[in-house]
């Protein structure tokens, strides 16, 4: 375990994490090498989403630690977290509704010395359907565009990892196909991404490898086609595998 | 066209209500910004107003002592740096050791910081009515004849135009500060979701700030305006400006600047209107009533239509 962090960008390292008194990862070790696409799945309450807050000091790290190219942030607070280059994009609530497109990749940039009119503009060049709304209220945009305005945002700061929760939760099969190809887009940027998704098959299709949780704890890890493959995990997750 | 009737109606009814609506437009602004940033409803928002009309009084009359007559508007953005700094002391004080307590625990402490305040005012400057400016205000000569030339006599002193000019060069200033600066935008961020903003980055303490800033900004403006208005200086002032200024939120919808604007001068309109002979020859209703105008339109508000007047983006 210890042997495949080394180099990793992100690690957790035996996480005991919950909110107040109730502890929901009991035991969880994942890392995300330089150049890859991590996905974690599990059941519903498996604590996928809690994983990403714990990264995010929005929660109680009561054992292990969370690790970015080598510096320990565990319980480091959200707004210098995202200063160290971690972005995240949150499953729901994840734009803000009443700025337009350009004022939320602006506000995306708060923690960005300088250099934000050309990041902007790089954003519209990975986004190309945020160009043309740029001046549109986010929250007047499809389920599918927000969630575009949601990774742009994030990608703002010079992300050393991008951090997206159920992204494609909620949107047709369409936007999904969308968005898991955006994703692998923003991989060739160079930058890595941790993703959990219910979306599991779609998921792990486009993932280097993968997690799976249950209970609070790693139960699979593997490649995201191992794990796609693997009859046991179609079986509980991927939807009645045969 | 312009009768007596029409020059009765626009002369002492709608000019000093669109005054009145000015000043709870002012005061109204800080309320709706300390909800949609901070999430409370701030009780010492009248209290604020009131002690910023106190301390424009004290540099006045230091100065005047001293041979410097001041206009109480050159005097007010001093008085604002002191209402400003009573704010940010409140805050660091009283408010922000509860920013992550329930709600209610916050608005009772705004509660107890309107009594300490007022308390506080009342041993500084006594607990009697003090005049602001004295003698009777004349009306704008100029306007007068120029407005009676063309056939529509309007009588407005100076100090409601003071009022007018006042309230629109702050509510253009807020309008760029929202939409064009960085801080302001952030403001907007902060109000749409705490949350959000939290784990994008933003500073969240220092959009408090800057909020508490433009709010006491605001609502000395309003303290000021109310005085100049009314030329007396009362303890008691900001607390009856409170329900109106918080029915003024809430029909704009509250957290929503312009509309706190808009709710302002409906509900100055509205109670001022309210004593209209519009039947017969009496008031409509008792100038006493007033303030049970602006309190009925809260509560028809509040049943029918509590997200205010306005549908979605009204920032």
């Amino acid at each position: 375990m210890t042997d495949a962090q080394t180099g990793a960008v992100l690690s957790l390292n035996n996480l005991k994490a919950g909110y107040g008194q109730t502890e929901i990862l009991h035991d969880l070790s994942l890392h995300v090498n330089p150049n890859e696409i991590v996905a974690v799945i599990g059941p519903n309450g498996a604590g996928k989403s809690t994983a990403m807050k714990s990264v995010l000091g929005l929660l109680n790290i009561r054992e292990g630690s969370v690790v970015l190219n080598g510096e320990e942030i565990t319980d480091t607070p959200a707004q210098k977290v995202i200063e160290k280059g971690i972005s995240y994009v949150p499953q729901t609530n994840n734009v803000f509704v009443n700025l337009s497109v350009q004022e939320n990749l602006e506000m995306g940039a708060w923690t960005r010395p300088r250099g934000v009119e050309a990041r902007i503009a790089e954003m519209y060049d990975l986004f190309p359907d945020l160009a043309e709304k740029r001046h549109q209220a986010a929250g007047s945009l499809s389920g599918g565009q927000r969630q575009m305005v949601a990774m742009a945002k994030a990608l703002m700061v010079d992300a050393k990892i991008l951090l997206l929760d159920e992204p494609t939760a909620g949107l047709s099969p369409k936007y999904r196909g969308e968005i898991f190809s955006t994703i692998q887009k923003i991989k060739h940027t160079g930058v890595p991404i941790l993703i959990v998704e219910q979306n599991a098959k779609q998921a792990l299709g486009v993932s280097d490898r993968g997690y799976v949780l249950v209970d609070g704890a790693n139960r699979h890890t593997g490649t995201g086609e191992g794990l796609a493959n693997d009859p046991e995990i179609a079986r509980m997750f991927l939807g009645g595998g045969h | 066209m312009w009768d007596a009737y029409l020059f009765e109606f626009v002369n002492f009814y709608l000019i000093p209500g669109l005054v009145l609506g000015c000043i709870y437009a002012l005061g109204a602004i800080g309320i709706t910004l300390t909800f949609g940033i901070l999430r409370f409803a701030n009780f010492a928002h009248g209290e604020i107003m009131m002690s910023g009309a106190y301390i424009t009084w004290t540099i006045m009359t230091l100065l005047g002592a001293a041979g410097i007559v001041l206009h109480p508007l050159v005097a007010l953005p001093f008085a604002c740096i002191f209402v400003v700094g009573l704010f940010l002391l409140c805050d660091r004080w009283f408010y922000k050791p509860f920013r992550k307590a329930e709600t209610i625990k916050i608005v009772i402490a705004s509660f107890g910081v309107m009594l300490i305040i007022r308390s506080a005012v009342q041993v500084i400057w006594g607990p009697n009515q003090i005049a602001f400016v004295r003698g009777i205000s004349q009306p704008n000569a100029w306007l007068r004849d120029v407005t009676g030339d063309m056939g529509a006599m309007i009588i407005m002193p100076n100090k409601h135009l003071w009022i007018f000019a006042g309230t629109i060069v702050i509510v253009i200033a807020l309008s760029y500060l929202l939409n064009k600066t960085r801080t302001g935008k952030a403001m907007r961020a902060v109000s749409d979701s705490p949350d959000l903003a939290h784990v994008t980055g933003i500073n969240v303490e220092t959009v408090i700030k800057a909020t508490w800033i433009v709010g006491g900004i605001c609502a000395t403006a309003a303290g000021v305006f109310l005085v100049m208005d009314t030329q007396t200086l009362e303890t008691t002032m900001g607390f009856r400006m409170l329900l109106p200024m918080f029915a003024a939120a809430i029909l704009g919808g509250i957290g929503k600047p312009y509309g706190a604007v808009f709710g302002g001068l409906v509900i100055g309109l509205a109670e001022e209107l309210s004593a209209y002979p519009w039947i017969g020859t009496a008031p409509l209703l008792s100038p006493g009533y007033k303030t049970g105008v602006a309190f009925a339109i809260m509560v028809v508000m509040l049943i029918v239509r509590p997200q205010g007047l306005f549908k979605g983006r009204a920032f």
